[in-house]
């Protein structure tokens, strides 16, 4: 049936989003129905380029939409990560969402509510203002006269431009944000009927794998496919530099991929162990990759007078290693053509990025490319790029059907990109009460987000340097955030170590940011920090810090056995503020979650590589946190509703490992300067601890 | 060459023809469309594929076909009786014990596995027979907490039923 509605709003989206891209691809389409659709029977339908990846965007995003629309929950369903009928969104990072794409779903809303009530009031020719919302209704509370959303509408779309201006609900009248609603769609999960990328099913849908190098870098010197050819119903493929197969389930598909005899050509053969030598020497060139970070130099004051007027100075470096996402969904994309029209589905978190790069690889306007991601396993900033989606759809080209690529598990380890390693250099300056006077940091490879302190010092220097990475690295949860705090809250209490000082009260004493003053405070006082008395081999540290608008600290207690070194944390206390709180079970989720993944990066989690060949390629050589591994864990959230609501997936990530590493000092007098603290679990100079 | 078998799949006879060799994930996906099971990591080391074999949870990656003939095969599609929850899956939503979900199914089978023999299971034999089984998103407490409530939901159902 040819929906000629549905027809009319994709004309609309599609010419706001033209508009958009002439105002440079901003994602502020300026109508009602790029956004919203109330359908006649009341049902209403959201848009938003936003992916569910776990974080509950879902569920959150309708909270927003509800609670300015002043309509139920279940009526809601969002539309999300689909390129021909969502407005463009740049992509699910860096915490945007609930400041960003929340705050436009509430404005495009209220906005929506208020044209309800003033075509309500010319129907009644009454004055808007005595007329109010509920619960998809306009009601006349003077009169008794009500009438629906769906009756307003007639299901027509509206195709208007919203007033940007609209004013929102203000957090402390909130009925529906503010509260936990369950999650939107959990009983598809609990009754294994959700449907991600991996489990779709196309008709006539064949299977591909992709050919890899065992080293990362390596080019092919000469590829042999007659024994794979001479299989039944295998298409082998050769595009670009991407070799791969096809056949009609993946079991056959993985056989002719054994079936292809490759050689190729190694040209980086760097080790794990050469690693952080290798990073300070090779500054990369600023051509090298233009998606690569810029480098950053700031100045302010002079680090040298600082230094010069001081009492204590310390120099020290920090380390990380890289790390896998490990996402237990793996990339998959499911290419399909129609003529010269392609649609893909894949689990990205960048939709329209992904739809560009695959238009750009098949030489096709963006117009010809739909890109739909299913909801998707979690990506903590994995899946970002389009490499299997591409793959797929070079698949799908060569057989004339549409084909599912699923990487593997291997190709997951090897192939995809990781979090960045990197070491960093930190020189500091106090006076002899304390006072920080000099802060220097040189930060190589890893980034520069969280590079700069919070504490107020006024002689700094901060340094970012990109560096050629050996292995393939990009985005990860909270980015460099976490080993740039790891360098500084380290840092900080080596100083206050030296100066004989409380950790927390060192930091209080550097610190004017009333909002991390306050969670430090709050993270302190329901852990106990002032009055507790730890025994011999126990200890307890502290770590705070601030990154994309929202506030962390953690404290830890641990306990290190003497004979052995074993590491054992006794118990997490996190205390974290994002401004208004929007879903607090869903915040709590989050941070637990946060702490949680971190605890593998602080710890253990590490990928190791020999002569330019990563070795941890399964998940029985690349240990995560397990079961067993999570120690007592609570969390303080403070809502301030007086504060408009940040991103809360990636920050609270950023605490742990300091306080780790904090407290593996205070109980055994070894400071840990490396990033995963004990990767054979235990503290190493410890008695019987590793080396 | 391929072979013909007879499986029971969630109290069904389900017969089907398959290339030797296969695991049982395999079958129940692409020759049942049985997806709750997930492919994950390849080698039984992330529980997400978990399924239950005569009540016994097995990582239906790991298993060849054959080993599965003549065994109840229960996956998370057959755990909901006529649209009501098991406790479990209610538990795992009362508990908001998943974030992506993708692991959920083997998490509850897994769990499942458990129950059935061990009604009562002190937490720290939860972490033991849950140990397999991988969360990226952290939600371990969770789904601790989860099934510490499934239990007792049981435990009461089984009362009810024999005082009944």
């Amino acid at each position: 049936m040819h929906d000629e509605r549905a027809d009319t709003r994709r004309l609309a989206v599609t010419a706001a989003q033209s508009e958009d891209r002439l105002r440079g691809g901003a994602p502020d389409a300026p109508l009602i129905s790029s956004w919203l659709h109330i359908g006649a029977d009341g049902g209403v339908e959201g848009y938003t380029g936003k992916v569910e990846v776990g974080q509950n965007a879902r569920t959150a995003l309708a909270q927003a939409v509800a609670e300015e629309l002043r309509v139920p929950m279940d009526v809601i369903q969002l539309i999300m990560a689909d390129t021909d009928r969502t407005p463009f969104d740049a992509g699910t990072f860096g915490s945007q969402t609930t400041p960003i794409m929340s705050r436009r779903l509430r404005t495009v809303a209220a906005a929506t509510r208020e044209l309800l009530i003033e075509r309500a009031a010319s129907h009644w020719q009454v004055q808007p203002s005595t007329l109010t919302a509920l619960n998809g209704c306009v009601l006349d509370s003077q009169s008794g006269q009500m009438i629906s959303y769906g009756t307003l509408t007639q299901g027509e779309p509206l195709v208007l431009p919203y007033r940007q201006d609209t004013p929102l609900t203000p957090p402390q009248e909130w009925m529906v944000a503010g509260t936990s609603p369950p999650k939107v769609a959990g009983r598809a999960i609990v009754t294994g009927q959700r449907r991600y990328t991996p489990d779709l099913i196309r008709p006539g849908m064949w299977a591909g794998k992709g050919l890899r190098p065992r080293a990362l870098g390596a080019t092919l010197r000469s590829l042999d496919i007659s024994a794979a050819q001479t299989l039944p119903d295998v298409h082998v493929v050769r595009d670009g530099a991407f070799i791969g197969v096809v056949a009609p389930d993946r079991a056959r598909a993985t056989e002719a991929l054994a079936a292809l005899h490759a050689e190729w050509e190694q040209t980086e053969r760097v080790s794990a162990g050469d690693l952080f030598e290798y990073l300070r020497s090779h500054p990369a060139p600023p051509a090298e990759d233009p998606a690569r970070a810029a480098a950053l130099h700031e100045e302010c004051g002079s680090v040298e007078q600082g230094r010069n007027a001081a009492a204590h100075a310390l120099r020290r470096t920090y380390t990380h290693a890289y790390i896998a996402h490990a996402p237990l969904e793996p990339r998959a994309a499911v290419a399909e053509w129609t003529g010269d029209q392609l649609t893909v589905w894949t689990g990205t978190q960048r939709p329209f990025g992904v739809r560009g790069e695959l238009a750009a690889a098949f030489n096709l306007p963006e117009g010809r490319v739909r890109v739909i991601v299913p909801d998707t396993g979690g990506a903590y900033g994995g899946k970002h790029t389009g490499e299997v989606a591409i793959e797929a759809a070079r698949l799908a080209r060569a057989a004339g059907r549409p084909v599912k690529l699923i990487w593997t598990r291997e190709e997951e380890f090897t192939w995809a990109y990781a979090r960045p390693a990197g070491l960093i250099d930190v020189e500091s300056a106090t006076l002899v009460d304390g006072t920080l006077v000099a802060w220097e940091c040189h930060n190589y490879n890893s980034g520069a987000a969280g590079i700069r302190t919070p504490y107020a010092v006024p002689h700094q220097r901060i340094v970012f340097h990109p560096t050629h990475s050996p292995l393939r690295q990009g985005s990860y949860r909270a980015l460099a955030a976490t080993a740039n705090h790891f360098a500084r809250e380290s840092h900080m209490d080596e100083l206050a170590h030296h100066l004989g000082r409380d950790p927390l009260q060192f930091r209080l004493q550097n610190l004017q940011d009333e909002r991390l003053r306050a969670v430090l405070e709050a993270a302190a006082e329901q852990f106990g920090w002032e009055h507790a008395q730890p025994g011999p081999g126990q200890g307890i540290g502290i770590a705070g810090g601030t990154e994309k608008g929202s506030y962390v600290a953690t404290c830890v207690e641990v306990e290190v056995v003497p004979a052995s070194g074993l590491l054992q944390i006794v118990r997490v206390v996190q205390a974290f503020e994002c401004g208004a709180i929007v879903n607090p079970d869903g915040l709590r989720n989050q941070v637990e979650g946060a702490i949680i993944q971190g605890l593998g990066g602080a710890l253990f989690e590490a990928v190791d590589f020999q002569d330019g060949q990563i070795l941890t390629d399964r998940f029985s050589r690349y240990r995560v946190p397990r079961f067993a591994d999570i120690p007592p864990i609570e969390t303080v959230l403070l809502d301030r509703q007086d504060l408009p609501s940040a991103g809360a997936g990636e920050t609270p990530i950023i605490g742990i490992a300091p306080a780790i590493g904090n407290a593996v000092f205070a109980a055994s007098g070894v400071r840990l300067r490396a990033l995963p603290l004990v990767p054979d679990g235990r503290v190493p100079g410890v008695a019987g601890g590793g080396t | 060459m391929a072979d013909h078998i007879q499986l029971t799949v969630n109290g069904m006879q389900r017969d089907v023809t398959i290339e030797p060799g296969q695991p049982l994930l395999t079958v129940l996906r692409d020759s049942f469309a049985l997806t709750g099971a997930k492919i994950a990591c390849g080698e039984g080391q992330c529980g997400a594929c978990t399924v239950l074999l005569d009540a016994q949870p097995v990582r239906a990656c790991s298993i060849p076909i054959h080993a599965a003939i003549g065994k109840a095969i229960q996956t998370i599609e057959g755990l909901d009786e006529a649209g009501q929850l098991h406790p479990l899956q209610q538990a795992f939503l009362d508990h908001a014990a998943l974030q992506c979900g993708y692991c959920t199914p083997g998490m509850i089978m897994s769990a499942l596995g458990l129950l059935l023999q061990n009604a009562r299971p002190a937490r720290d034999e939860i972490i033991a027979a849950m140990q397999g089984n991988i969360c990226r998103c952290g939600t371990y407490p969770r789904i601790i907490r989860a099934i510490e409530q499934a239990a007792g939901e049981l435990r009461v159902q089984k009362e009810g039923a024999h005082h009944a």
